[in-house]
């Protein structure tokens, strides 16, 4: 069995997460500017 | 030692080393989940490919929408095909391979449909997105749901609850990307689908390949630091069910009902949100506000899928489904009522509150079947799970389209036309209901032996 040989560092889990988490919050902020229609 | 068939997507080479730390793996289901969720983004695509011959108008040889509608059903219906029939595979060949493979199939899916697009050929598109991109969505849904569970062995449903909010979520980016695009390759006298294929094929294949890159598995017997495993609990097995012998036990297909009723009630709803709330409050709720009304839903839809999902590794998964499955009944039972005093408010709340349990139900689902038949095979079984919700697709709009229709047709007022259908909704909250009190341990008979588990562990 090969084992890989990678730390875990701060920085990658922000990277990580940063990777994925702006693009989705820029989705929703999208569409919760298009909700709001219901509520004018 | 690495065997010569050994390879970089092989499931030994993506065994974690100490001090590797879990919480990279849930970015890297959102990497997949978030990419092919943008099936629920499909439609964007489907009045510009109405018109890529006339332009401004549909021309006599255009698309048809009716023509169009196909290539979203197909790629539904592979999707549930695919997580079938492969889900055994991704369980036993590991996520990293799973996930690329899943990669190379929604890119080549998105890259088959460009050339569909610039050769005026749909059948092209229907093998493109439909056939390869619904084998994608098959593998990638269930491709980090079995890992998720072993790294967060203390919080199953969390972990899979964010996987899964991630493919109610890519819609959310979906949406606005591909509009966006299009409106960036669209000329007086062309529009810019196939170019939008190819980029989104491009960008999602690197998005994945990227989660595919930074997956890890868990080494055997790993757990998280100061983890103490549940209590004895009837409800939580510690025993592996073999993913063909889970079909034989009663639980797995009392929870198939159960998630199917749980789906039909949702997804007959969240189709046609727009057209019901225009016609429940004609003059109320105009056509922008209910597209407002359907983008607060899938926002509910989403977050429903992390918040009930985490939430039942406190409430327990039994007790989290009839959550849904009562206050279902209660909100179908509360929409005529709404109607009939003219609150928007309150039916936005019902169904708001409704889209959060479909959504819910199919994040917690995986860590249902976890407790049932174990961890060793929960993808795979998660994977024949999902037909329920290829049925689901089939039962719901039918419930909805078919009985407003009927009931129009003999002059029942079209502000009322959907009462009936909430109704029925509601009863199948009751059956759902009954099918989740009698999910109970699963028999002794079916538990993996130890002969069984070193012959699952030599195929993997």
């Amino acid at each position: 069995m090969q084992s890989n040989d990678s730390q875990t560092t701060k920085a990658q889990l922000v990277m990580a997460w940063g990777f994925v988490g702006i693009p989705l919050l820029w989705g929703i902020s999208q569409t919760l500017l298009n909700a709001l229609q219901l509520f004018k | 030692m690495a065997t010569q068939t050994e390879n970089w997507f092989s499931r030994s080479r993506t065994v974690a080393r100490p001090g590797y730390s879990r919480w990279m793996v849930p970015p890297a289901a959102l990497c997949v989940h978030l990419c092919i969720g943008q099936a629920y983004a499909y439609s964007v695509f489907n009045l510009p490919m109405t018109k890529l011959i006339g332009i401004t108008d549909s021309a006599p040889d255009d698309w048809k929408l009716t023509e169009l509608g196909w290539i979203f059903s197909i790629a539904i219906f592979f999707l549930g095909v695919a997580s079938a029939v492969f889900g055994r595979w991704v369980e036993e060949g590991g996520p990293r391979k799973a996930m690329f493979t899943a990669a190379c199939c929604w890119a080549g899916g998105f890259l088959i449909s460009a050339a569909g697009v610039a050769t005026h050929n749909l059948w092209l598109i229907y093998l493109g997105y439909g056939f390869l991109g619904g084998i994608a969505l098959g593998i990638g849904y269930i491709s980090p749901v079995s890992t998720l569970i072993k790294w967060f062995p203390d919080r199953p449903g969390m972990a899979t609850g964010m996987a899964i909010m991630g493919f109610g979520g890519g819609a959310f980016i979906a949406s606005p990307l591909s509009v966006w695009l299009m409106k960036q390759f669209t000329t007086e006298t062309h529009i810019g689908v196939m170019e939008t294929f190819i980029v989104l094929g491009v960008v999602y294949f690197v998005f994945m390949v990227v989660g595919s890159i930074i997956v890890r598995v868990p080494p055997d017997d790993w757990k998280p630091e100061g983890y103490v495993a549940p209590k004895a609990n009837k409800l939580i097995s510690s025993n592996n069910v073999y993913v063909y012998d889970a079909l034989k036990t009663p639980q797995f297909w009392l929870i198939w009902v159960v998630l199917c009723v749980n789906t039909t009630a949702g997804i007959g709803v969240l189709g046609q949100a727009s057209a019901m709330s225009q016609e429940m409050f004609p003059g109320q709720i105009t056509p922008i506000a209910a597209a407002g009304l359907v983008g607060l839903m899938s926002l509910f839809n989403m977050g429903g899928r992390f918040a009930w999902a985490t939430t039942s590794d406190y409430l327990g998964r039994r007790n989290t489904y009839f959550v849904f499955m009562v206050l279902g009944f209660i909100l179908y039972c509360l929409v005529p009522y709404m109607g009939s005093i003219g609150s928007v408010a309150g039916f936005a709340l019902c169904f708001c509150i409704i889209i959060s349990m479909y959504g819910g139900g199919f994040a917690t689902v995986p860590a249902y079947l976890r407790d049932m038949f174990g961890v060793r095979y929960v993808g795979a079984i998660h994977g024949l799970l999902l037909t329920a919700w290829s049925a689901a697709g089939i039962f719901g709009p039918v419930l909805v389209n078919y009985i407003r229709e009927y009931n129009v047709t003999h002059n029942v007022p079209k502000a009322d036309a959907y009462n009936t259908t909430m109704y029925i909704m509601a009863g199948l909250f009751v059956i759902g209901l009954i099918c989740n009190f009698f999910v109970k341990a699963v028999n002794e008979r079916y538990h993996m032996k130890v002969d069984d588990r070193a012959m699952s562990a030599a195929t993997a």
